[in-house]
């Protein structure tokens, strides 16, 4: 079993916890991420590590509910715990490999959609501890739900949040200021997106068309995590790859976002519904 | 009863049992055992034992249910197996004790999976445990896996007084016994978890959620937590694509995938919160035992279910018995076939498999006839869900975070038959060596590499 040693709401869908797991506090790296169940008939649910302490033996995540199985983990309330807590799996970030020396010399741009703003804390704090200059555009629906911005502000050089209908800093979408910070001629090196797919999609068209070198993270459907069944697969490079082993995060340039999405939705779209026969699951919430 | 045949074993019908998740196979009572038994014409040079990868005593074991000294029995066959209900129930006998078994030559061989599975249920339902906890040898190891390989590893070692921890990266012990084998065929609580609690009573212990390579190394287990030695049953979990155009349609899986929601994540029944999506004719690729358990577990599920191979049920590397009971249970098989394209429609599901026929030609390495395919014979089967069962190969975390590692070119560990790898301290066996393969294989590899361990260790 693995305590929730604190929870935190964020935002009314959105919760951070932190959880007592020792093994995977003191061998997380940026970039990876574990799986929880809840129950004993619960589903396994991939999360983003987003700060993990060796010394406390704890590890950080930040969940959104969308459907049965957050829900479930939103409901779990300080010294209740998780029947399983699995990691760290995947490959931490490429910047990791890299030698303080040239990753210092390099310029950081992070886009965070949503939720993305946590998956993409651990990467800029680790990044901020390197010394390297790194930017953040947050964006969000609302005011509302703009999570962690004291804590981003606090390991970012800068920091951009757009929200869709205007309530808070530049009213628009991500991309929008994305392709304005890059129209008024500031340079990155290199740039890290993490959001909703389509979100992801459409970053990587301005990177392209601006040449920026851009990193994402795969969010696909995931069962085991750890090679064994492919429910992950996306196709990178014309390649099939597995996001829990081999990712989750790819060269943007390289994945075809558009059968990662609808991949994504196998157990969902409703239309689908309509005219397959589905035994279970389905209409699960 | 004549003694040329063998005493048949009750089964459910095969059309109840299409709707539900219980073991099809209910298994001897006392009198069918005991006249099964009393066929066996106890060989001076048995060659059943040769038949068993791990030897065990047939014609003794057999004799002590003769006699109806169950204890005596069910200790004879603890002495070399430590999963007896299990292997009782999915060895391919017919290719190992019962292939070998004299009385095969000329009439039906001894059933003797069925009497080996008897004994070993007769022992959980009587609660007889040959167990015995053993003297701590003060040496501490570490097995990576769950599976039949790790399960009989550790079993010796604790035999002999080992500290053994097992390190599993699932949430439940059991390795494809859990995941892959479907309940009907092998009762998860009333089996696997049983037989894993008789390994846990002798002072094994199971860390569940570690996955090796990524949660800890193999060297911290041996630098920060002060292993001696470390077996790898890791198996070979990895799934095979086949690399046509329009795999990655929704509605195609690996068979990993199928029999991993239904029966680790027990989505076949209703209240558990992992989907799993069935359609209404399921197609599934492979001849293997892996194919059959993903077909009769979506006919189960309400689907169609056609199996799709390549070459003729004479070489379906399945279990007889396993082919047997999916065409009594309705599942259609369309032999010498094999799809090219993966169908779909704009939406992105899949809508069948564009297949071409195939002829046999001349025999491959494998003494299989190759597969050849007949040109311009494409033809399409129509489907809504297609589950891929075309074999694994190993996951590579293991070699690849350990140094000093030696892999073979299917990404599995290099170790010889004592299961001694390249790396001093580390011994592997199972699917992680001689990819998938069998339950017995593995557990014999498992109990090979314990003895080579236990002399590495000096005990
Ligand atoms: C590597 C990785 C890291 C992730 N990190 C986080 C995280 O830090 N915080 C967080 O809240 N979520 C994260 N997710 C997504 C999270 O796993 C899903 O939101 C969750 O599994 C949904 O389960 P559910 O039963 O609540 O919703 P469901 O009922 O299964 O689905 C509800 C809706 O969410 C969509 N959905 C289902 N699975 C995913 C998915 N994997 N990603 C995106 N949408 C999905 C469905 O299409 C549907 O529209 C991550 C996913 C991956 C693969
Ligand atoms: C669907 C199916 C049906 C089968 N039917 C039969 C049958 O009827 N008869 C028969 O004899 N054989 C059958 N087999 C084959 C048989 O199950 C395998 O040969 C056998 O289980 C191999 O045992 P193993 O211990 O080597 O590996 P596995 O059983 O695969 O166990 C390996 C374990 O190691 C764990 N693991 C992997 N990597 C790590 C890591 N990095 N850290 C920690 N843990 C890790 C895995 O999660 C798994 O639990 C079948 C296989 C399948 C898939
Ligand atoms: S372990 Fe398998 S091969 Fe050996 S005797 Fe038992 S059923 Fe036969
Ligand atoms: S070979 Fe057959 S008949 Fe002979 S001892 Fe073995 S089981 Fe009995
Ligand atoms: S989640 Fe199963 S292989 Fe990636």
């Amino acid at each position: 079993m693995y305590k929730i040693l604190k929870k935190r709401i964020l935002a009314p869908n959105i919760c951070l916890m932190e959880v007592l797991a020792p093994r995977v506090a003191s061998s997380a790296r940026p970039g990876q991420f574990i799986i929880v169940r809840v129950g004993e008939k619960g589903e396994r649910v991939p999360l983003t590590i987003c700060d993990h302490d060796p010394a406390a033996g704890s590890v950080t995540i930040v969940t959104q509910r969308v459907g049965a199985s957050s829900r479930k983990i939103f409901t779990l309330e300080e010294g209740e715990s998780f029947v399983d807590f699995v990691g760290p799996l995947g490959m931490p970030s490429e910047f990791i490999h890299e030698d303080d020396e040239s990753l210092r010399k390099k310029k950081y741009l992070f886009v965070a959609g949503g939720l993305g703003t946590a998956p993409v804390y651990p990467q800029v704090k680790y990044l901020h501890q390197k010394g390297v200059h790194v930017e953040v555009i947050i964006g969000a629906k609302t005011r509302d739900l703009v999570i962690m911005e004291d804590e981003m502000r606090q390991v970012a050089d800068r920091i951009y949040i757009c929200t869709e209908d205007g309530s808070y800093g530049f009213k628009g979408l991500v991309t929008a200021k994305m392709k304005g910070l890059l129209d008024n001629g500031t340079r990155y090196d290199q740039a890290v997106a993490i959001g909703p797919m389509i979100m992801m999609k459409f970053v990587t068209l301005i990177a392209r068309e601006y040449n920026l070198p851009l990193i994402v993270s795969m969010n696909t459907l995931m069962v085991d995590g750890t090679g064994m069944c492919g429910a992950c697969r996306v196709t990178v490079g014309g390649q099939t790859r597995f996001a829990c082993v081999d990712g989750p995060e790819f060269d943007a340039y390289q994945v075809d976002f558009d059968e990662a999405m609808r991949r994504q939705s196998m157990y969902k779209t409703q239309e689908t519904a309509a005219d397959h026969k589905c035994k279970i699951g389905l209409g699960n919430d | 009863m004549t003694k040329n045949i063998r005493v048949p074993v009750r089964e459910q019908d095969p059309k109840a049992r299409t709707v539900n998740f219980e073991e099809v196979s209910y298994g001897y009572n006392a009198e069918e055992a005991f006249l099964e038994a009393s066929r066996c014409i106890q060989c001076k040079n048995p060659k059943c034992v040769a038949g068993c990868p791990v030897n065990i005593q047939i014609p003794r074991f057999i004799k002590a249910v003769l006699d109806g000294d169950m204890p005596g029995a069910a200790s004879i066959i603890a002495q070399d197996s430590s999963l007896p209900a299990v292997c009782g129930r999915v060895c391919p006998q017919e290719s190992q004790c019962e292939g070998a078994c004299i009385m095969g030559i000329k009439n039906e061989p001894i059933s003797i999976g069925k009497l080996e599975r008897y004994v070993a249920d007769w022992a959980r339902k009587n609660n007889f445990s040959t167990v015995t906890k053993a003297v701590p040898n003060g040496k501490k190891v570490a097995v990576i896996g769950s599976g039949p390989a790790g399960l009989a590893c550790a079993t010796d070692l604790a035999k002999a007084g080992c500290d053994v921890t097992i390190f599993e990266a699932l949430h439940k012990p059991g390795g494809v016994l859990v995941y892959g084998i479907p309940e009907f065929r092998l009762p998860k609580e009333e089996v696997v978890e049983y037989e894993i609690g008789q390994v846990q009573k002798l002072g094994v212990k199971i860390e569940c959620n570690v996955v090796v390579g990524r949660t800890v190394t193999i060297d911290q287990l041996f630098d920060k937590e002060g292993f001696n030695a470390i077996f790898v049953g890791s198996g070979a979990g990895l799934p095979k694509f086949m690399g046509i155009p329009g795999e990655n349609f929704n509605g195609v899986v690996s068979a990993n995938e199928f029999l991993t929601r239904s029966n680790l994540m027990v989505a076949y029944r209703p209240d558990s919160d992992t989907p799993i999506y069935v359609g209404q004719r399921v197609a599934v690729v492979g001849g293997g035992n892996v194919a059959m358990d993903a077909a009769r577990t979506a006919l189960r599920l309400g689907a169609g279910v056609t199996i799709v191979y390549r070459r003729t049920e004479k070489e379906m590397p399945a279990r007889v018995e396993e082919v047997h009971h999916a065409k009594e249970e309705g599942v259609a098989f369309r032999m010498l076939t094999n799809p090219v394209a993966v169908l779909g429609n704009e939406k992105g599901w899949v809508t069948g498999l564009r297949c071409i026929r195939m002829e046999l030609g001349e025999p491959d390495e494998s003494g299989r006839r190759r597969p050849v395919e007949i040109p311009g014979s494409e033809f399409d089967i129509v489907c809504d869900v297609a589950i891929i069962a075309l074999g694994t190969s190993s996951n590579p975390l293991i070699a690849r975070t350990t140094p000093g590692l030696t892999m073979n070119r299917y990404n599995g560990i290099v170790a010889d038959e004592k299961g001694i790898t390249s790396r001093s301290g580390v011994f592997a066996g199972g699917d992680v060596v001689t990819g998938a393969a069998t339950v017995i294989l593995a557990m014999g590899a498992g109990r090979q590499a314990a003895k080579s361990i236990l002399e590495y260790l000096g005990v």
